[in-house]
Parts: structure tokens; sequence; C-alpha cells
């Protein structure tokens, strides 16, 4: 039941993205708050609605962003798929595991983006894109990424209180 | 008797050295000695009720200290208050200054039927330019209306909901606008950019065209209505070896501070999509 919180959480988070984190940009870029919160909930132990969180993401910045329907949802998608690789298989030191995944996951997210809005026919030039937007929002989502990190790592043990050793 | 003369005897010489003391006092010969005791005296005085003050604030003081917490706690919330106020003023005058300006633009445009919508929020991609508006279908928005504010051309609406819409600024990527200058007297197509930067493309190389030149809608293509203003030139690029010239241009309209704009809904855009021959 208590999984039902996702809702309220991922609706607020993109209220608050396109809202206000949206219009603080660094340079030309701005940090992707739904991405954060997904890699920072995927990565907790015990998650199991990573891959819900990731569909729920992708459809809802789908609906709000202009960008095509299909690029958030593979993104976050991908973004899930990349921290379960990374927490099951390659890290132990899970903050390092969010960074990680923040700045693959700005990276691919953004190319996705760049490329489909290339195929749409959009005048996007690549180095412009690294340099202006790219860069700058992996800086953002990689100072976002540790309190965004602590903050779900509470939400995760209040949805999944960890067992107790009798 | 003789205890009797004794006794008179005694008071006689007691008031005669009284008597003498005191004569001796007032012609000034104690001087001296009379300073140094009243310096004493006034010393010990100053002593005892320097101490005695000391006291009496210290027994005092602590009520006192209470009470002026008490008030300086007061005084910071209603200081908090009338900041809070401040702000919700200030707040208040920057819309009303906004608003007032609208109203002045849609009088001198009054051909034109205006709806202001506020601003509130931004794509959350940062490749587009995009807006979302508080005014969606619900309230007469549709599909390719023009949006300005009382500066200019901001851009025009892309996607509609009951209660909302998404506005594609002029700064978009994949924003094209037909525009013309207004001293040159030819037409152009002005394109947005990733930055946010606007640029005027396909300029014939005959054309001149100067610093500070004003750019505004053409009207071509049916998309918007002609003779909004858009920026001015700031920046010439113009090679031989280019077939055409480009230009930079300011845009009129602060997109970092958009708060409240103008829904041109009067305006029905044409598509002329199916009269563009297929490649």
């Amino acid at each position: 039941m208590r999984n039902l919180v996702a809702i309220p959480i991922i609706i607020l988070t993109v209220i608050l993205q396109s809202a206000i984190v949206s219009r603080l940009p660094l340079l030309a870029g701005s940090a992707d708050l739904s991405l954060v919160v997904l890699a920072a909930w995927t990565l907790q132990d015990g998650v199991e609605t990573a891959w819900h969180w990731a569909l729920a993401f992708g459809l809802l910045v789908g609906f709000v962003s202009a960008l095509p329907f299909f690029v958030p949802v593979v993104g976050y998608l991908f973004i899930a798929l990349l921290a379960r690789g990374l927490q099951a298989r390659v890290w132990q030191i899970p903050l390092l595991a969010m960074l990680s995944v923040c700045l693959i996951g700005t990276a691919f997210f953004h190319a996705i983006s760049l490329g489909a809005l290339k195929i749409l026919g959009a005048s996007l030039e690549i180095s412009n894109a690294l340099g202006w937007i790219t860069l700058p929002s992996m800086l953002l989502n990689s100072l976002l990424a540790i309190p965004v990190f602590t903050m779900m790592r509470d939400l995760a043990r209040w949805v999944y209180p960890p067992l107790e050793s009798e | 008797m003789k205890n009797l003369f004794s006794r008179t005897l005694q008071i006689t010489i007691v008031f005669l050295v009284v008597a003498g003391i005191l004569a001796l006092a007032l012609g000034g010969f104690f001087g001296p000695v009379s300073n140094a005791v009243t310096r004493s005296l006034v010393g010990a005085q100053t002593w005892f009720s320097s101490r005695f003050v000391a006291l009496q604030y210290l027994l005092t003081s602590s009520r006192d200290v209470a009470a002026m917490r008490e008030q300086n706690i007061r005084l910071q919330a209603e200081v908090a208050e009338l900041q809070a106020q401040v702000i919700q003023l200030q707040q208040q005058a920057a819309e009303r200054e906004i608003l007032a300006a609208l109203v002045d633009f849609s009088r001198t445009h009054s051909e034109d039927t205006f709806l202001a919508a506020e601003v509130i929020g931004k794509d959350p991609s940062p490749f587009l330019h995009y807006v979302i508006i508080n005014r969606g279908s619900n309230d007469g928005v549709r599909k390719g209306m023009p949006v300005v504010t009382n500066q200019g051309l901001v851009g025009r609406v892309t996607a509609v909901i009951a209660d909302a819409a998404r506005v594609q600024l002029i700064t978009d990527p994949a924003s094209n606008v037909n525009v013309r200058l207004q001293n040159a007297k030819t037409e152009s197509s002005l394109v947005g950019s990733l930055t946010g930067d606007l640029t005027l493309e396909l300029i014939q190389q005959n054309v001149a065209i100067e610093r500070g030149d004003l750019v505004l809608t053409s009207g071509l293509g049916g998309g918007y209505p002609p003779d909004l203003i858009v920026g001015q030139v700031v920046n010439i690029r113009a090679r031989e070896s280019d077939l055409f010239q480009q230009a930079s241009i300011q845009p009129v309209v602060d997109f970092n501070r958009l708060q409240i704009v103008l829904v041109i809904v009067d305006f029905t855009p044409v598509d002329i999509s199916p009269l563009i021959p297929a490649p």
C-alpha cells in the first residue's frame, strides 16, 4: 500500500521540474529532477517498483514536454536499467553509483533527445549542445544527486522497512 | 557644693574647647584636615553606593533581560511580517506594472482580441524553448494562436489541453518566423537556436542592412499576423562566398522573465503545408 506514495511524488517531481528547476539554468542547461529522483530510487536496496517509476516518469514528462513521446520513456527506462545494472554488479558504494548513473544517464538522455530532434528537422549543433547544455546539466544533476539520494533512502526505508533479525 | 563647681567648670571648659575649635574651623585653620576627612567619607560613600547599585542591577536585571528578550522576539516577528508584506506589495506592484503595460498594448492594438495568461512552467527539456501557460481550450485558446507581450512577439501555441497550453518560443531551435526588415524593406526568415540566439537567414547579398534595423513579422505563410515587433539587428555576417547574408537579432522580449503574456485569440493561422509541393 505504501507503494502508492509514488503517485504524488512523481507528479510533484515533474511539477517542480517544470515550474522551478527548468527556470534555473546554468548556461543553457538545466537539472533533470525526474532523472535524479528515478536514479536515486532505483539504487535503493529492496526497491521493487523502479520500472514502474521509470515508465510513470517517462509518460508524464512525455506529456508535459514537447519532446517526441518516446524519448522520455526510453530515456528513463534506460536510466532504471543502468541503475539496476550498476547496483547489482559493479558498485558497492551507493553514492558513487548514484553519481555515475546521473552522469551517464544525462549523457544518454541528451543523446537521444538530440538525435530525435535532429531527425525531426531542428537545427542543432552538437558542439553547442555539448558545451552549453549537456555538460552544465551533468554538473547540476551531480549537485542534486547526493541530497536527493539521501531523501530517497529515507523514503525507501519507509516503504520497504528492513526486516528485523531474530 | 564642690561637685556643682566642678561640673560647671567642666561644662565651661568643654564649651570653650568646642567654641575654640569652631572658631578655628571657621577661620580656615582646619582646611587640610577637613578636606582629608571629607574625601575619605565621599570615597567610602561612593564605594558603598556603587556596590549597592551593582547589587540592585544584579537583582533586577534578570527580569529586564527577560522582558527585553520577549520584546525582541516580538519585534523580530513584526519585522518578518512587515518584510513579507513589503515583498508581497513589491510583487503586486510589479504585476500591476506588467498588466498596465499589457492593457496599454491591447488598447493600441484594438483590432485584435487578447487573452492574458500567466506563464506557469517551462519545458523540462533544455533542448527546447517552450513555456506552459495557464489558459487552455476552456478559455478559447487554440493551436497556432500567436502569443505576444506588450514588447513584442513571444511565440505561438503548439499544444492545448483544457486549462493549459504549450507555447513554442521564437527562440526554439525548431521555430521559424517569416519577418521583414523595416528599413531595408526586405523579407527574411528568423530561426531560433539551442542557446536562445535569434538569427535572420536568407537575406539576399544585395540587400543593405544595418545594425539597429527593426525586425517585424511579415505575415507571410499565415503563421503570425503582420507587423508584430520581434527585435533589432545587432550583428551582420556577410561573406562574398555565401549565397545569403545572416544577421543576429536581439529580441525585444526578455524570455528569461516571462510572467504574463497575451494570446491573440481572434487570429486563425493558415495551414499552407498542403500547398507546399512534396520533395
